[in-house]
């Protein structure tokens, strides 16, 4: 059976990652999580220099998800090379960086010292809906996303992947718009900003009043979008969005994505990673497919 | 031993006070483990309350491999969790964090509302002398358990118990001495703990408490604000659930 799959060139033992911010840098999982079976570990988003991240309360669970509003707190990227990569090499599993930035040449910086650095695949943040500057701006409008995109490629050694955000009106413009600009691949969906508020103190819940919502309340949104831009597009979809089992998983690769992350679900099932990729395995074996190339974007009508 | 999430049996299952829960778990392993002023994490059942309530370890008990949970039902999370009963199971992952450092020094612990069952088992694992200061709203729970241990002094909001006011106006009523406070309770009460210890030079513990995501220090959301640059975050900011929740004062900024 061929569960392998090849992501701008580079070739994931399986299509079963970790979600960025979730997962930190694979150290306080691996004792949940084999990290030689996952197909990448993408790391929390890491800068030029160190982010404080959002005043507490940072997360806020709402009904089937939950909000959150870390802020990319990050140790920054020479803490990141020096701890968090010769971690990640000791496994078997590609590493993917999410990068952010507030500006273009933070984006640039970060991309510049991870040229020699053993790193499989770059993952551009720019749709975290929870800091101020930067990162979402240029998320937003296709002419941004577009700029940005073309300038990280330039500076990039490695493949570039642009996460996309939810919160715009047409997705699949966003994504032509990176593919333009030379990205290798996709990845989608970021959270979408959402809010809670504490009627009993009238309060806001979140210290930075909204927050991304995750989980799997969002999953049918990400299904529809990752579908819309699995059609938009020529590079390769990476799909996530409320991923909690394998059946979840196979919906958004049906829909044309190529690997699937894994995030909120880590919170409340650590080994979740793990039975995703063996209930995907045992779908396969059930339905007799022996390459996972046969379920990308196979949806069809039902036909009723 | 790695923590991991598992399903563990529901032994006793008991009201204490208005919204006050005692629940015992046969959870050998976690018991063997388990310091005062660690937690586990609890998770619900209902797929659409995804994620873990932190909950602070009460007692243990090694010889009969069992964990005492008591915690106020403050959601639909733990009244969940209330509505179990004994022979049932509940899924959990523990014990985490780092507990209070046990010290040699006259002691004196400081129990705030649902601050207050930590500092049980803490009570048990002090040799030293010590005396127990506890503090409530209005309606007292636990407090005779403590009575074994050391010296024990109430103070209740509307003064139908002890002192009337909070723990520190219990402290300074009685003079409470001792060289050591290990505190557990709402952030105003520990930020007067901090105030009170920094002013009379006492060595003071704080057991904080976040709204937590991941409960293993991979997520960021349960941060709190640090003195000195933390070497993990490399920011001045320390995961409550990892580095913590137990910290020194010094090592914090409440402010």
């Amino acid at each position: 059976m061929n569960l392998s799959v090849d992501l701008a060139g580079v070739t994931l033992d399986n299509p079963v990652m970790t979600a960025s911010g979730t997962f930190g840098s694979g150290e306080e999982y691996s004792r949940f999580v084999d990290l030689n079976r996952l197909g990448a570990v993408v790391t929390k988003g890491v800068a030029n220099v160190p982010w404080q991240g959002n005043d507490t309360p940072r997360v806020a669970e709402t009904y089937g998800g939950m909000l959150n509003a870390v802020g990319l707190q990050n140790p920054g990227i020479d803490v990141f090379i020096r701890r968090d990569l010769p971690f990640l090499q000791q496994f078997a599993c590609k590493t993917i960086v999410n990068v952010c930035g507030r500006t273009k040449e933070d984006y640039v910086d970060v991309v510049e010292r991870l040229a020699d650095q053993p790193v499989d695949l770059l993952e551009i943040n720019v749709s975290c809906p929870n800091v101020r500057e930067g990162g979402i701006a240029f998320g937003q409008k296709a002419d941004a996303l577009y700029e940005i995109t073309a300038a990280v490629k330039r500076a990039a050694r490695q493949p570039i992947i642009m996460k996309l955000s939810p919160n715009v009106t047409d997705i699949a413009e966003m994504a032509r718009a990176a593919e333009a600009a030379g990205a290798d691949a996709v990845s989608l969906i970021n959270t979408v900003t959402g809010m809670k508020i504490d009627v009993k103190s009238r309060t806001f819940v979140l210290a930075n009043r909204t927050g991304g919502l995750s989980g799997p309340a969002v999953k049918p949104i990400a299904v529809r979008m990752v579908y819309q831009v699995a059609n938009a597009v020529k590079i390769p979809v990476i799909g996530m969005g409320g991923i909690v089992t394998a059946e979840d998983a196979l919906e958004f690769i049906l829909a044309g994505a190529t690997a699937v992350s894994v995030g909120t679900a880590n919170f409340f099932r650590p080994s979740a990673t793990m039975e995703i990729l063996d209930g995907i395995t045992e779908y396969m074996e059930r339905c007799h497919i022996d390459d996972i190339h046969e379920l990308i974007g196979a949806v069809k009508e039902s036909g009723r | 031993m790695k923590p991991e999430r598992k399903e563990v049996r529901i032994v006793k299952q008991e009201l204490l006070a208005a919204d006050i829960y005692s629940m015992v778990l046969d959870a050998p392993e976690i018991a063997r483990e388990a310091k005062a002023g660690q937690f586990v994490s609890l998770y619900c059942r209902d797929g659409s309350r995804l994620l873990p309530r932190p909950i602070s370890i009460c007692e243990k008990n090694d010889g009969e491999g069992t964990l005492r949970l008591v915690y106020r039902t403050v959601g639909d999370g733990t009244k969940e969790f209330s509505s179990y009963a004994a022979g049932e199971t509940v899924a959990l992952m523990g014990p985490l964090g780092n507990g209070f450092e046990k010290r040699k020094e006259r002691a004196v612990l400081v129990g705030g509302g649902i601050g207050i069952p930590p500092m049980l088992q803490l009570a048990k694992e002090l040799t030293c002398e010590k005396t127990i200061v506890l503090g409530y709203r209005d309606e007292v729970f636990l407090a005779d358990e403590f009575e074994p241990y050391g010296e024990v002094i109430l103070a209740s909001e509307d003064g139908t118990h002890g002192v009337k006011g909070n723990v520190l106006d219990a402290i300074r009523h009685y003079g409470v001495e001792g060289a050591v406070i290990y505190a557990c309770g709402p952030l105003p009460m520990l930020r007067g703990i901090k105030e009170y210890a920094t002013a009379k030079h006492l060595i003071c513990q704080l057991s904080l408490e976040e709204r937590m995501a991941c409960g293993i220090g991979a997520c960021l959301a349960c941060v709190c604000r640090s003195n000195a640059v933390d070497p993990h975050t490399n920011v001045k900011k320390k995961r409550i659930c990892k580095e913590g929740p137990v910290f020194y004062a010094e090592e914090v900024d409440l402010s």
